[in-house]
């Protein structure tokens, strides 16, 4: 399935005199690997290639068939060649091996115990597996003290192996400047120049990168589990619209960390720190657990004041229900931050002409468009692997490093494209990470960022260039021209920043016209559909004039485009209908309004309805209003399925079960049709069952159903089990309250089960729920299964892209057709910040303290969706 | 008929035989400390929990009867937060002990542990922990680990130097 390369692209090496055929650009440890040989390494990283730095990786090269006596050498570092020959079982490189784990070992602490790395730890895994078992060095070990590194890792120095995979990270691929190596010889130290936050959005991977327990999470430490321990599920990260996978892993009811779940065509190998760390909401003392009312709301009227009690699930869906059926008229809104599901049954709930999308007026208005583009335009939405993959991007009015973190990795990955075809050139392999980096010579591939204001990106780009939205419109409006003269034109007014657009435009499009594949990003952040149209239109004159261009809108929550594609009316008709005495009941699904409109409107809305219902996870404003509030599950605690701004619909697992009234909301929408009789009696509703049937209403969300396998789905006839086969306390762990342990809980709705026991082997990507192999604990162990190592990772059916462009559009947009608003840029467009502008990682503690720091530079207005106030 | 004789001897003779029966409980037999009976978490010579939460017993435990939350204190030192052995499930293998790197859990020679309610068999921390350091005297961990703690800074471990100066570059 995975081999796309014919027999005749493949080589012929000999491993212990055994015949293999592997891929002819890979080094030797990448084969070895592949081939499912254990062959111990540090340095190597599937995404930072080889450096030859830890000479952990030796095997015996052998000149033919004659030669006995072979050569060490290390396999990282060496190309595969036809007819090659080595020994990975040479007593001789056994012995290298071993002995370089025991010099790593000598001044290493006696600190496993303790240490958080423990029981998921890279080296204690190569230890084993070289053998080495007892010091025998007798003198003292070399102490280093460790850093304050923020509120995110922890530094504990003296575990340091000096394998420079931290600094190659943080440096060479997320572009930080604040961690580096010091000092000389045997001291060398891997820190910062002083103690203080590390200042990369995606200092977090130090977690995953480090293959020591130096760098580990500082946010697990405080309710710290070894890895064995949690009960774990595939699932995908909540907090942007770029839509990383992840493992989120439980115990104790408790969420307790979110680790990177591979996926080539997404996040790849890492994940920001508002990803990673944002996960403690679902732990928040503002979560709500149980279904609650104002009391005498039966008898009409909201009384103020009132404590709310808790009347349990069953009294909230017949209170709700009787209120429904003598309602004058029912609204319900949705949101873009819950699943397909939940927006789904709602609206089949409440019915198609009362549902409303629940996005803010201004993004409603752009998400149609931007669906509009990508549906019609002849440019296809890139993956982040595209992304990486391109030789030119153009960022249009899009802060991607504050709106969608990972993109903007990728993108700062595409430029190290420039290296290395400058590589290729002089016939140098592409995982030979210095050699290209120093052919190269900081070459880069072309990168544009126009923004409002300056971006995290700007030190890679050949040109940024500041200006207000319109200003903004305007370039892209030049650009597409220059590119295809029958573009249309928007005005060139002066625009006061002082910089030439004509020869800008001129020089952007000379280089995306150069280009094999072009990228072009951008997304609502400006809130101007004029910005919009200008990208659509030079990906539209791009693909004119003949290189396959690719069009990127970063939408700004989990599910922003599901929002879209699902359609709903907008928030000011809501309001208008309430105003109007249309409807007097609403339903709001997991939507802070106040978020979303002016706090007047809102008020004025939430005055004139007799009844308020709203369903959510945390406490808010909106939920301050509601007569009726219902428990919401976070993606922890419910499956279900997102949209991400690519147009790829993925699926997020239950990790455990909720305690208290908590449900999914599709299953509160499903109780509540059940029991206004919409739903025969006795019947089950499942996750597949609604998927489905969304499929069935929206054609071009039918593809959805296929993100993951379904319930169904086993491999020899076993679930998938979420807990590890080590999975400890089993019989203890709820023996203080009751000594009878309960029966493991069934999952009718997924094919992962909630149990140590079910399929030990390697799941299907879309339901991985850790990364273990024989001998591999970290990590690492990720490199172990045959299709997932380096770069050729064939990450299967996880996930499927909805969107494919039809290029049925008549033509390009013409700025006249779009609103006038967009015309003259009156207000500030908003700032983002990644530690700030997203609701529910706010309600993380480690994210809101960087937030706090980062509040303490002035700044001039507020991000997010707030920016309506 | 020459069984039954042969057994009625058997009989006869061992009715001279020293007893090896006692009566119990007024008499009580000697158990051996390695005997592996109910279990405790001792502390170390200067007092303190030895118990560090690694975790390592409870994933040892082939009935998964011990259950525990690891804590920090304000020093970084790591405790159990709580820790729960339930003895209904337990079948004194004694592979915890084996398992802990700090001698904090040991089986003793301690058999009476009668109940007749299954849930007085559930062992919180406060039942288990006992003031004493049990069989293994004199090892604190926290003396050999690298990790700073209340009252030990960096080097001040056995056998460490003292921290490095990141920023000599002598040789
Ligand atoms: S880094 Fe690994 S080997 Fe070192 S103390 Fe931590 S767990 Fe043990
Ligand atoms: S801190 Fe970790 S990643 Fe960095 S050199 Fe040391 S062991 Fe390697
Ligand atoms: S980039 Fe977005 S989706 Fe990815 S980890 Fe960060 S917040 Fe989550
Ligand atoms: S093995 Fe020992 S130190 Fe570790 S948790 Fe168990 S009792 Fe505590
Ligand atoms: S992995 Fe080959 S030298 Fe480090």
């Amino acid at each position: 399935m995975f081999s796309v390369l014919s027999v005749k692209d493949m080589v012929t090496i000999y491993i212990d005199s055994k015949p293999y055929e592997v891929k002819p650009d890979q080094n030797l440890l990448q084969a070895c690997l592949t081939l499912g040989f254990d062959l111990p390494y540090f340095c190597w990283h599937p995404a930072m290639h080889s450096v030859g730095a830890c000479r952990q990786c030796a095997v015996k090269l052998f000149k033919d068939e004659k030669d006995t006596r072979g050569r060490i050498v290390m396999s990282c570092m060496t190309p595969v060649a036809e007819g090659m020959r080595l020994s990975v079982d040479d007593a001789e490189a056994r012995s290298f091996r071993a002995s370089v784990i025991e010099w790593l070992m000598l001044n290493h602490p006696h600190d496993c115990p303790v240490c958080d790395e423990g029981g998921e730890c890279h080296l204690q895994d190569m230890t084993v597996m070289t053998g080495h078992v007892y010091r025998r060095k007798r003198f003292p070990k070399r102490t280093h003290r460790n850093q304050y590194l923020g509120p995110f890792v922890n530094h504990e120095m003296n575990r340091c192996i000096q394998c420079y995979r931290c600094v190659r990270f943080y440096r060479g691929i997320a572009g930080g400047r604040d961690l580096n190596v010091f000092s000389c010889h045997d001291n060398v130290y891997f820190g910062r120049h002083e103690d203080g936050a590390l200042e990369s959005e995606f200092s977090g991977n130090l977690v995953e990168v480090c293959p020591t327990g130096v760098f580990t999470d500082k946010t697990l430490k405080r309710h710290y589990t070894r890895k064995w321990d949690l009960q774990t599920a595939p699932s995908v990260c909540v907090h942007c619209g770029v839509g990383c996978n992840t493992i989120a892993g439980e115990r104790y009811g408790s969420l307790r960390r979110i680790l990177n779940r591979h996926h080539r065509d997404v996040n790849s190998y890492f994940l920001c720190d508002r990803g990673r760390f944002g996960y403690e909401f679902v732990n928040s003392e503002k979560r709500i657990r149980s279904a609650t009312c104002l009391p005498f709301s039966a008898s009409g009227g909201k009384p103020h004041g009132e404590e709310s009690r808790k009347i349990g699930k069953q009294a909230a869906v017949d209170q709700i229900t009787k209120i429904l059926a003598s309602a004058k008229g029912v609204i319900g809104i949705g949101s873009p931050r819950a699943s397909l599901e939940t927006n789904f049954l709602l609206r089949k709930l409440v019915g198609p002409e009362n549902f409303f999308a629940g996005l803010s007026d201004t993004e409603h208005r752009l998400v149609a468009r931007i669906v509009a583009i990508l549906r019609e335009g002849p440019a296809r939405t890139p993956s982040l692997q595209d992304i990486r993959a391109a030789d030119a991007v153009l960022v249009l009015g899009e802060d991607a490093p504050n709106t969608a973190p990972l993109l903007a990795l990728a993108i700062r990955q595409s430029v190290r494209n420039k290296q290395f075809e400058i590589a290729a050139k002089m016939r140098l392999p592409a995982w030979d990470d210095n050699a290209v980096r120093n052919s190269g010579a900081g070459a880069r591939s072309p990168l544009f960022v126009a923004t409002p204001y300056a971006t995290r990106i700007d030190d890679i780009a050949l040109r940024a260039f500041r200006a207000d939205p319109v200003g903004i419109a305007r370039l892209g409006f030049a650009i597409a021209r220059e590119i295809e003269p029958s573009a249309p034109e928007l005005p060139l007014a002066a625009d006061g920043t002082g910089q030439d657009i004509p020869a800008l435009a001129r020089e952007i499009a000379a280089f995306l016209k150069a280009a094999k594949h072009p990228v072009i990003v951008s997304g609502t952040g400006c809130l101007n559909e004029q910005v919009l149209a200008a990208a659509a239109n030079i990906s539209r004159a791009l693909c004119l004039a003949g290189p396959s261009a690719q069009l990127s809108f970063v939408l700004p929550e989990c599910n922003t485009l599901g929002s879209g594609l699902l359609g709903g009316r907008t928030l000011d008709e809501a309001f208008t209908r309430m105003q109007d005495g249309l409807a007097d009941t609403v339903i709001i699904a997991e939507n802070d309004l106040y978020r979303r409109a002016g706090r007047r409107e809102v008020d004025a809305f939430f005055r004139k309805a007799r009844h308020v219902i709203v369903l959510d996870h945390l406490r808010n404003p909106t939920v301050e209003r509601a007569e009726i509030v219902l428990p919401a599950a976070t993606f922890a605690e419910s499956s279900g399925t997102l949209v991400s701004s690519e147009a790829r619909a993925q699926r997020f697992f239950q990790v455990f079960l909720a305690e208290g009234d908590v449900q999914a909301g599709w299953e509160w929408f499903d109780d509540l049709q059940r029991s206004m009789g919409k739903q025969p009696p006795g019947s089950e509703t499942r996750l597949d069952d609604v998927t489905a049937l969304l499929g069935r209403e929206f054609p071009l969300l039918a593809p959805a159903s296929s993100a993951a396998p379904p319930a169904s789905f086993r491999v020899a006839g076993q679930k998938i089990p979420r807990q590890s086969h080590r999975f400890s306390g089993r019989t203890a762990m709820t023996a203080g309250a009751d000594v009878h342990e309960p029966k493991p809980a069934d999952d009718a709705d997924t094919a992962l089960a909630y149990s140590m026991e079910g399929h030990e082997g390697a799941p299907p990507p879309a339901l991985t729920p850790r990364y273990w192999s024989p001998g591999w604990n970290s990590v690492q162990a990720l490199g172990k299964s045959p299709q997932e190592t380096g770069e050729e990772t064939n990450s299967g059916e996880s996930g499927v892209r909805l969107i494919e462009p039809t290029g049925s559009a008549p033509g390009y947009i013409g700025p006249e057709t779009i609103g006038s608003e967009d015309w003259e840029a009156t207000v500030a467009p908003p700032r983002y910040r990644i530690f700030g502008s997203e609701e529910l990682s706010m309600q993380a503690p480690a994210i809101a303290e960087m937030a706090r720091r980062a509040e303490d530079i002035p700044r001039q207005a507020t991000g997010g969706n707030a920016s309506h106030e | 008929m020459l069984s039954i004789l042969k057994s009625l001897w058997t009989v006869l003779v061992t009715m001279f035989r020293k007893r090896v029966t006692i009566q119990y409980p007024e008499e009580r037999p000697y158990l051996p400390p390695r005997w592996r009976g109910r279990i405790i978490l001792s502390r170390d010579p200067d007092g303190k929990e030895r118990c560090v939460a690694c975790h390592l017993c409870s994933a040892a435990c082939p009935v998964d009867c011990i259950a525990l939350q690891a804590a920090e204190d304000e020093t970084g030192r790591r405790y159990p937060a709580f820790f729960r052995i339930n003895f209904s499930r337990c079948i004194f293998c004694g592979y915890c002990e084996e398992a802990c790197p700090t001698y904090a859990i040991q089986l003793t020679p301690d058999f009476e542990m009668g109940e007749y309610l299954r849930k007085n068999l559930v062992y919180e921390k406060e039942n288990l922990l006992i003031s004493g350091q049990g069989k293994y005297h004199g090892y604190s961990f926290y003396r050999v680990a690298g990790l700073a703690v209340g009252g030990k800074d960096k080097g001040e471990a056995q056998n460490e130097e003292k921290p490095v100066d990141v920023k000599s570059l002598l040789p």
